[in-house]
């Protein structure tokens, strides 16, 4: 039972290794950088994963409220820039695709490779 | 208020601030002299932070004035000093020397924006560098690399984009790793400060997710490093990306990674993980041998210049990390010197590349033929350089072969003379390579009968301080091993 | 001052005559005579104090705490650096007449590189540890390698690549660790009299290093490393005769001699014996090196074998390890330079002249080039050891070494070598002088010219006069083992 309480770090496991096998396998650039997406969205779930404090509120804080447990915020913040980072990695990803397309008129990897080998 | 004080913060800050202002400019010429300006004036704050640092004071510093563990927390000592100077040494020199070498690649329009991207690459890297906060590490380490995609994709030659491409899939994995790494250390720890961070683990350095933390840590950095076998991403990159930039690059990007990776591995992990040590050493040593033994094969039989000299580059990284899987105060010191070293030895040699770009279209062996006869001056500053990568004595370069090998004789026994082989086979392998741009260079006659001339005075002067540079540390090495055995010590003082 | 003076000048003269190349070719050639005058002046201006038991040493930077480059004449290296700075100036006067005779490319880089050949040269002989040593070594493998190359054609560079190859090959992969090793066991590098290994290190690991130092020192030619001699051939007849038979050489057994008494210690050597190894290889390469001159056919090749077994008597007599013995391996550095400058002029000459290279060529050549010939045959005489030439009075002292040493290997190698030289010298002679030329239009020649033959004069009755005058020298080196 202890190993299914974990789930959250299943999934996190789970979809890190989805998009991980995406970026290696494909051979389309768009449906590689997609699966780098999924990659880095992972971390993110881990990441919010572990501020969770069981039965714990938004860390907000109320005057004369003293008893209550917070949710670690850090993490959140953390992530949130992380978020930032992926979103332009993505986006500066997406860029240099439409530049191959424009350059050698595909965005098959081995296409690439071989009007590569022939210049 | 004493601006020495604030120095580790504005050698990150002021390269920040100079960015929007540079895309501002339109002027390409304008927007070249502010980022030269803004990377000298960085050059100039690291040799202040160095001085402190030979002085015996190690900065640190707190952002906001919030103390560590919970604001964020700047840090200069001897290892950090190393890397600034040779980050924001390679950024100026490179600079100063596309004054003439960029305009053949990258369109007058478009260069502002280059400027700035090039200017949030140093910003990036010097921030790596004096950052003591794991998270903080990471945002910078992706400021930085988002910045060198753009610049590695400038030049014109389209097989730089597939290139670039693979380079950004590699460093977001690398870095991703990393931070799935300092996520399970928080978690465990609560802390994302690094000396703090030592004082905590500890107590749970034996549970399950510290030691995949280190691993996740250890592999994403060793990825961004292009240690041997994780390299694949960096002889392309290297290879198209525009000159200058290669110059900037490889003198001290790849170096950056293996910094933080040493940092992590000597403050946090060696002394709290039972078998640390052994594995680290065990690892990266056989890591090492084959990036130095592999890599240098490689470059015999390669026909580009730039990717010739780009493989040496990761057989040199073999050397940084043999030094340090020694564990000891020699191998450290050794490494870390290297470091040094090598950025001076490298930096140069891709500037005489660069200046024979100014004059012959391709970069192959065969076009360089009889360059020598029109180019001597070039030519003198590419031999001079080779010298020193091959570690000729009288070359910054013998000074931490020597370093390097005395370190593995003390370790003794059939491991010091099977390291020293390798060490040496590797360096006469380098004597082979640069030999053969020698021999193209001096001996066979011009594949065509245009007309070559010298490179302008500008790139050639820059390219004859650095080269130069090459002799003055070969003769006085008193200052990088200063630093280097104060990083080392530092590293060392973390092991119990 | 003295020291560096000796450094600075050819380096100095290295750039006068890259400047004065520009101007004229007379202008050019005088500079470098002129440097070459100052600086054996300078040079031997050092010998009174040395010999008098001096040692005037200087030290220019610490590199770092232990290592640094230094300077200190001893008499060995004061014998080295005046023979090859006074050499240096006959070899000028001879590379004027070979160099305009032979009507060769770029002589000023020519000259240039001579020159900071010979202020490593000067390097070698007066430093004081083994790292300035190493240092000066390389600079006189990098700046020799445009004179081997200095045809440019491709069978040239080849053969250069190969006189590269090994020089560096070696000395990286070999003397470096050897030298590491000697700072890491004994705490310092420092030439030091009575050595500084005994009881740094025992048993085999002594072999060992001495065979890591000794075939590392690549330009001492000991088999199976001698393969860069007869390479570096191609080279014009000047570089050879200075370089390949003085300075690069002598360097090399030089170098294996100061480590062998400085480092080591003959005392702890001969109480060693996994060190004796070291007089096998080096009679090995004597009768080997030998027997292949004698199947030489090239003139040039000849002599590259001979001063190949001539190197190792020298690195022989050293390792008989008995005072006499290194009085004579010293001895024979300058008896075997004087005798082998003059066979390579004469070569050198004969080409000038003739464009003869081949020994078949060469009959009855004696009537036509009576100077050159004279002077190759007191050459040749002095290779056997007949006297009254300078190669009878090294052999003298070596043999001496070898009966006090009670070693009759070396006995045996030196009376056999002898038999050998003889075998191979002696026809070139006899052919040279009695047989009658073959008919033919290529040999319409006359003597070489003047500059050359002068040169080889001068050599060649340097060859006799060490018979006669060698007191200083022998007096200079019996300071190297009884101070």
């Amino acid at each position: 039972m202890e190993l299914l309480g974990y789930y959250n770090y299943w999934v996190f496991a789970i979809v890190l290794m989805v998009g991980f096998y995406a970026v290696i396998v494909r051979n389309n650039l768009i449906k590689k950088l997609l699966g780098l997406a999924i990659f880095q969205s992972a971390v993110f779930l881990m990441y919010i994963t572990m501020d969770k404090v069981e039965g714990g509120t938004a860390p907000i804080i109320q005057e004369g409220v003293t008893d209550q447990i917070y949710s670690n915020p850090l993490p959140q913040v953390l992530i949130l820039t992380a978020i930032v980072v992926g979103v332009s990695t993505t986006a500066l990803g997406l860029a240099i695709v439409v530049r191959i397309k424009e350059a050698y008129g595909t965005i098959e990897e081995d296409d690439i490779i071989a009007k590569d080998r022939e210049s | 208020m004493n601006p020495s004080e604030h120095l580790a913060a504005l050698q990150v800050v002021v390269p920040f601030l100079a960015a929007p202002l540079i895309v501002l400019l339109q002027a390409r010429r304008l927007a070249w002299a502010a980022t030269t300006l803004t990377s000298l004036l960085a050059f100039a704050i690291a040799i202040a932070l160095t001085h402190g640092v030979l002085n015996g004071q190690d900065h640190q510093y707190f952002m906001g004035s919030w103390p560590a563990p919970y604001g964020i927390e700047l840090r200069v000592d001897g290892f950090s000093a190393v890397l600034l100077l040779a980050i924001t040494g390679a950024s100026s020199a490179a600079l100063l020397a596309g004054y003439h070498s960029l305009d053949q690649q990258i369109e007058p329009k478009r260069q502002p924006l280059f400027f700035a991207a090039w200017i949030l690459a140093l910003a990036g890297l010097t921030g790596i560098v004096v950052s003591a906060d794991a998270f903080n590490i990471f945002v910078f380490m992706e400021i930085s690399s988002l910045a060198s995609y753009v610049l590695v994709a400038g030049g014109p030659d389209r097989r730089a984009l597939p290139a670039v491409l693979k380079y950004l899939i590699f460093g977001t994995i690398g870095a991703t790793f990393y931070l799935i790494g300092v996520g399970l250390i928080y978690m465990m720890t609560g802390t994302l400060n690094l000396a703090d961070m030592e004082l905590r683990i500890p107590e749970v350095a034996d549970q399950s997710p510290v030691l995949v933390a280190a691993g996740f840590i250890t592999v994403g950095l060793a990825l961004k490093a292009a240690l041997f076998p994780l390299h694949i991403w960096l002889p392309n990159a290297y290879t198209f990306s525009p000159h200058v930039v290669t110059v900037f690059l490889a003198a001290c990007a790849t170096k950056v990674s293996l910094y933080v990776l040493l940092r992590f591995d000597f403050f946090v992990f060696q002394q709290n993980i039972t078998g640390h040590k052994l594995q680290f050493t065990v690892f990266f040593m056989s890591l090492a041998v084959f990036a130095i033994l592999i890599a240098s094969a490689v470059a015999l039989f390669e026909k580009n210049l730039k990717r010739m000299l780009a493989w040496s580059s990761v057989a040199q990284i073999g050397y940084i990390m043999l030094g340090a899987s020694i564990v000891s105060l020699a191998g450290l010191t050794a490494s870390v010197l290297h470091v040094f070293n090598h950025a001076i030895a490298k930096g140069s040699l891709f500037l005489a590349v660069a200046c024979l770009a100014m004059s012959f279209r391709g970069l192959r062996l065969g076009n360089i033929a009889g360059s020598a006869k029109a180019m001597p001056w070039t030519m003198g500053a590419l031999v001079l350089s080779g010298l020193s990568l091959i570690g000729v004595p009288g070359t910054a370069g013998f000074i931490s072969k020597w370093y390097l090998i005395s370190a593995v004789f003390e370790l003794g026994g059939g491991i010091a003379i099977f390291l020293t082989a390798v060490i040496v086979i590797g360096s006469l392998m380098a004597v082979v390579y640069i030999w053969r741009i020698v021999e193209h260079a001096y001996f066979r006659p011009p594949e065509t009968d245009a007309v070559v001339r010298e490179a302008p005075l500008g790139i050639l002067t820059v390219t004859w301080i650095v080269a130069l540079a090459n002799l003055y540390f070969g003769i006085n090495p008193e200052l990088p091993v200063a630093l280097s055995e104060s990083a080392a010590s530092a590293l060392m003082g973390h092991i119990r | 001052m003295t020291i560096i003076a000796s450094l600075v000048i050819p380096l100095v003269g290295a750039i006068g005559i890259a400047l004065a190349g520009r101007v004229n070719a007379n202008f050019r050639e005088s500079v470098t005579l002129i440097t070459a005058g100052v600086l054996a002046w300078t040079v031997w201006s050092l010998l009174p104090e040395v010999l008098a038991g001096g040692r005037p040493a200087v030290s220019i930077t610490e590199i770092v705490p232990g290592i640094e480059i230094a300077f200190r004449v001893e008499p060995l290296g004061m014998l080295f650096a005046a023979l090859a700075s006074a050499l240096w100036i006959v070899n000028s006067i001879y590379s004027i007449g070979y160099m305009r005779g032979n009507k060769e490319k770029k002589q000023t880089r020519f000259y240039t590189f001579f020159a900071i050949a010979v202020a490593a040269a000067m390097g070698i002989a007066f430093s004081a540890n083994l790292f300035t040593l190493f240092l000066f070594y390389e600079v006189l493998t990098l700046s020799t390698y445009p004179l081997v190359s200095h045809k440019g054609d491709e069978k040239t560079v080849r053969s250069a690549r190969v006189y590269l190859g090994v020089l560096l090959t070696t000395s990286i992969g070999l003397l470096l660790p050897a030298i590491i090793w000697t700072y890491v066991a004994a705490g310092t590098g420092d030439f030091t009299m009575g050595g500084i290994l005994a009881g740094k290190i025992d048993g085999p690991e002594v072999g060992l290093l001495l065979g890591l130092f000794v075939f590392g020192i690549g330009k001492a030619a000991v088999m199976p490393v001698h393969r860069w001699l007869p390479a570096a051939m191609v080279a014009p007849t000047p570089v050879s005769a200075l370089l390949h038979a003085v300075a690069v050489v002598k360097a090399g057994v030089f170098t294996i001699t100061k480590v062998i008494v400085y480092i080591f210690g003959i005392d702890f050597l001969a109480e060693t014996p996994s060190s004796n190894w070291l007089l096998y290889a080096a009679a090995f390469t004597i009768i080997a090196a030998s027997v292949v001159a004698l199947r030489q056919q090239n003139l040039k090749r000849l002599l590259a074998y001979s001063t190949i077994a001539q190197l190792s008597y020298v690195v022989m007599a050293t390792a008989i390890l008995k005072p006499l013995a290194e009085v004579g391996a010293a001895i024979h550095m300058v008896a075997h330079a004087f005798g082998k400058i003059t066979l390579f002029f004469a070569a050198g000459a004969i080409y000038v002249a003739s464009k003869k290279t081949e020994l078949h060529q060469l009959r009855g050549i004696g009537r036509r080039m009576p100077w050159t010939m004279t002077a190759f045959s007191i050459g040749a005489l002095s290779m056997i050891g007949v006297p009254p030439t300078g190669g009878f009075v090294s052999k003298w002292y070596i043999l001496a070494g070898a009966f006090e040493a009670d070693n009759y290997v070396a006995i045996a190698t030196i009376i056999a070598s002898t038999v050998l030289n003889a075998a191979y010298f002696l026809p070139i002679i006899y052919f040279a002088w009695f047989e009658p030329e073959q008919p033919g239009a290529e040999n319409d020649h006359g003597e070489a010219p003047f500059f050359a033959v002068l040169a080889l004069t001068i050599t060649a009755a340097l060859t006799i006069g060490f018979f006669l005058f060698n007191a200083t020298a022998i007096e200079l080196e019996r300071q190297l083992v009884s101070p």
